[in-house]
């Protein structure tokens, strides 16, 4: 028997991508909603109550990933955490995400309902739910697998913003730095690297509610080091405070395979991608108290502080390093690029 | 902890930067290493905070990407132009050639594509009927591979547009320049594996400067330099093995035998320093049929001489840093190159633009 694959008709909007809709999503993610008119319904919209108290956060991310499955996780789990965490990160209680693929035909329906899957995991983590969605099927060829879109909205008392950072505030990461980034460019097969690294994506709600609880108003400002990591997260920060953060090299955590890789590779850890962790300045009289809240939680095991603010040089990040030596880390230009020899 | 991190233990470092202190000459003592890699390790730690203000420490012609002329880019990009697939490493593609880079000649639609390795390029070879042109580019260290996949029967459509060059000619040749009194040489972990301690000698051994091998830990390269000054303290000047966990006297000689079957010695032009006899390497007449060069019958534009501005040239001969240099960090900066040092992630310039090595900390 042949695998079933997705083809053009799955996106038309008659009857067969009805079918996928009864067989693959509404399995899934219609008997979650506790919204007035959410999944199940199919309708034009859904319908969402308010918060009686708090503001609305939301936020949206188109997610690429290559390869689609990759060590720790797929593009599923990646949709899923990446949207989920930048309300995380925003201090918000994620409520519902919105779901729309564009699919190339011939993708395998087996490997859809493996992402879907991880998808429907991280969502269950932090309680949220999937509330409409949309599904885009291109010719083959056109495009490389697949593309989801995931827009999130969450809901917040008290929002975190990136910015109000304050000289003397510490700086706290809540784990191991570069594990999704060199989780990757090691699986990309051009590299011909065999290790067990896999990437830390995760929803990291959990980990952060106990964090807020612990910090309150302590936490001053809260990002997730996604894109260009911690050195392009920590920059932005700098320069929307327009503080100075000081980071102490030998408190960054990090496994030794990603150190080993950036090494071999000549590509900084502190430049590629997390998407499981959280940068949070702390007020220096909650610092303490956030770190023990974060390490409380599995996501947060490895949670340190790894600098402070201050006012030396503003909008820049200064390292000193393991060996005691000191230099500016600067915001990462665009991909990195492994070093030839 | 792997042992690896060990060699940039804090207390081990200051023990070292005291002792740099104690053997630092009173008079100006300019180091010189030939390394891209020296260079990331020594900004990215930080390490020119351990040296006294007498000793300069700089970046020469360490930047295999950053020395090659512009000729060769541009004989890349007619070879291109003739429908052949240029691969070349990924470093390569924005250095600017005479009429435009690797980039540009690609976006206009030569089928120019970046490889890993040498062998990636013969893969490619073996997979299509047309013509596979490898634009080899490199220190000793990775002309071996070059050599060894000529050695591995490559198909007849496969060829080598070979760029390779060697260190240790360059580093003779830099002491001859004028207004250039290099003190000491830190020489290059990698090259050095290949050809040993002993492949400094014939080039450098009555040159009077201390050469030191170092490798690419912090503390490898801190206890390499307080070699060198002591060397210079005592007033001698040798040939001296400071990272001996990976470089024999020898060197490597499977790969220098490797090499030395398929290429032979050749004057080379350096960007920057101009033509150094001896330094390059040429294929040997027996791997004729595989060299691009003859393959392909290519008119070349006239080679631009200068960019207007740069001090590529100075920074690639160690008679200026980065911040001398009067675009560097103003109008050139990584995404907007000017010079080569800016392009290739081993120079100088794009080093010190990447690890904040552009002001003094």
């Amino acid at each position: 028997m042949t695998e079933r694959r997705i083809t053009s008709m799955h996106g038309a909007g008659g009857e067969v991508m009805g079918k996928l809709l009864s067989e693959l999503i509404l399995p899934r993610f219609a008997g979650q909603s506790e919204q007035p008119l959410g999944l199940s319904a199919l309708d034009d919209g859904a319908i969402l109550d308010l918060p009686s108290t708090g503001r609305i956060v939301m936020t949206t991310d188109s997610h690429i990933v290559k390869p689609i499955f990759f060590p720790g996780g797929d593009i599923g789990t990646l949709a899923a955490a990446g949207t989920l965490n930048d309300l995380a990160v925003m201090g918000a209680r994620p409520i519902a995400l919105t779901l729309a693929a564009v699919i190339e035909e011939g993708f395998l329906f087996s490997d859809l309902e493996i992402i879907l899957d991880s998808l429907l995991a991280q969502l269950n983590r932090v309680g949220a739910t999937i509330c409409c969605g949309d599904t885009k099927v291109m010719p083959a060829g056109e495009l490389d697998g697949i593309v989801l879109n995931t827009t999130g909205i969450g809901v917040s008392e008290h929002p975190v913003s990136d910015a109000a950072i304050c000289p003397g505030d510490r700086i706290l990461v809540s784990g191991t730095i570069g594990d999704h980034g060199m989780a990757l460019l090691a699986a990309r097969s051009d590299f011909h690297l065999d290790t067990l690294l896999e990437s830390d994506v995760i929803a990291i709600w959990p980990m952060i509610e106990r964090a807020l609880l612990a910090g309150g108003a302590g936490i001053r400002a809260m990002k997730d080091p996604t894109r260009g990591g911690l050195a392009a997260a920590l920059n932005e920060m700098a320069r929307k405070a327009g503080v100075s953060l000081e980071l102490d090299e030998a408190a960054i955590p990090a496994r030794d395979e990603v150190r080993g890789l950036s090494e071999l590779l000549g590509i900084s850890h502190l430049e590629v991608a997390n998407e499981g962790k959280a940068i949070l300045v702390v007020d220096p009289a909650k610092a303490g108290d956030v770190l023990e809240a974060l390490r409380s939680h599995p996501s947060g095991r490895c949670a340190a502080i790894i600098g402070e603010a201050t006012r030396e040089y503003p909008g820049r990040v200064i390292v000193g390093t393991e060996v005691g030596g000191r230099r500016f880390l600067d915001m990462p230009l665009g991909d990195p690029v492994p070093r030839i020899c | 902890m792997t042992p690896s991190f060990h060699f940039a233990d804090p207390v081990r470092a200051r023990q070292l930067g005291d002792a740099i202190r104690i053997l630092a000459p009173a008079e100006p003592f300019k180091i010189v290493h030939v390394c891209g890699t020296h260079e990331m390790a020594i900004t990215r730690n930080g390490l020119r905070r351990f040296l006294p203000e007498t000793v300069d420490l700089l970046e020469g012609p360490g930047c295999p990407v950053c020395v090659t002329p512009a000729s060769h880019i541009d004989h890349a990009i007619a070879i291109a132009k003739t429908g052949a697939i240029v691969c070349s490493f990924g470093d390569m593609m924005r250095v600017p050639g005479s009429e435009c880079s690797l980039d540009e000649a690609r976006s206009r639609g030569a089928d120019i594509r970046t490889v890993l390795s040498a062998s990636d390029a013969l893969s490619l070879a073996r997979e299509t009927n047309r013509q596979v042109v490898f634009f080899a580019v490199g220190f000793e260290t990775t002309t071996p591979m070059t050599a060894a996949i000529l050695l591995e029967d490559p198909p007849a459509n496969f060829s080598v547009l070979a760029s390779h060059k060697q260190v240790p000619q360059a580093m003779a040749a830099l002491l001859d320049l004028p207004e250039n009194r290099i003190g000491a040489y830190l020489a290059p972990g990698h090259v050095s594996t290949i050809i040993g301690t002993e492949g400094y000698q014939p080039w450098l051994e009555t040159r009077h400067v201390p050469i030191v091998v170092g490798g690419f830990e912090p503390l490898d390269i801190l206890y390499a330099i307080a070699l060198i000054l002591r060397q210079h303290r005592d007033r001698i000047a040798k040939v001296e093995n400071g990272y001996p966990r990976a470089v024999a006297a020898e060197g490597n000689p499977v790969a220098r035998a490797l090499l030395e079957a398929v290429f032979e010695p050749a004057d080379a032009a350096w960007r920057g320093v101009g033509t150094i006899p001896g330094s390059g390497y040429r294929l040997r007449s027996e791997f004729a049929s595989f060299d691009a060069r003859q393959r392909f019958a290519v008119d070349l534009p006239p080679e631009q001489g200068e960019i207007p501005g740069c001090r590529c040239p100075d920074v690639l001969t160690a008679r200026a840093v980065p911040l001398d240099c009067p675009l560097f960090s103003t109008t050139c900066t990584p995404l907007t190159p000017v010079g080569p040092c800016m392009v290739g992630s081993e120079g100088a310039c794009s080093i010190w633009f990447r690890y904040g090595g552009r002001e003094t900390l």
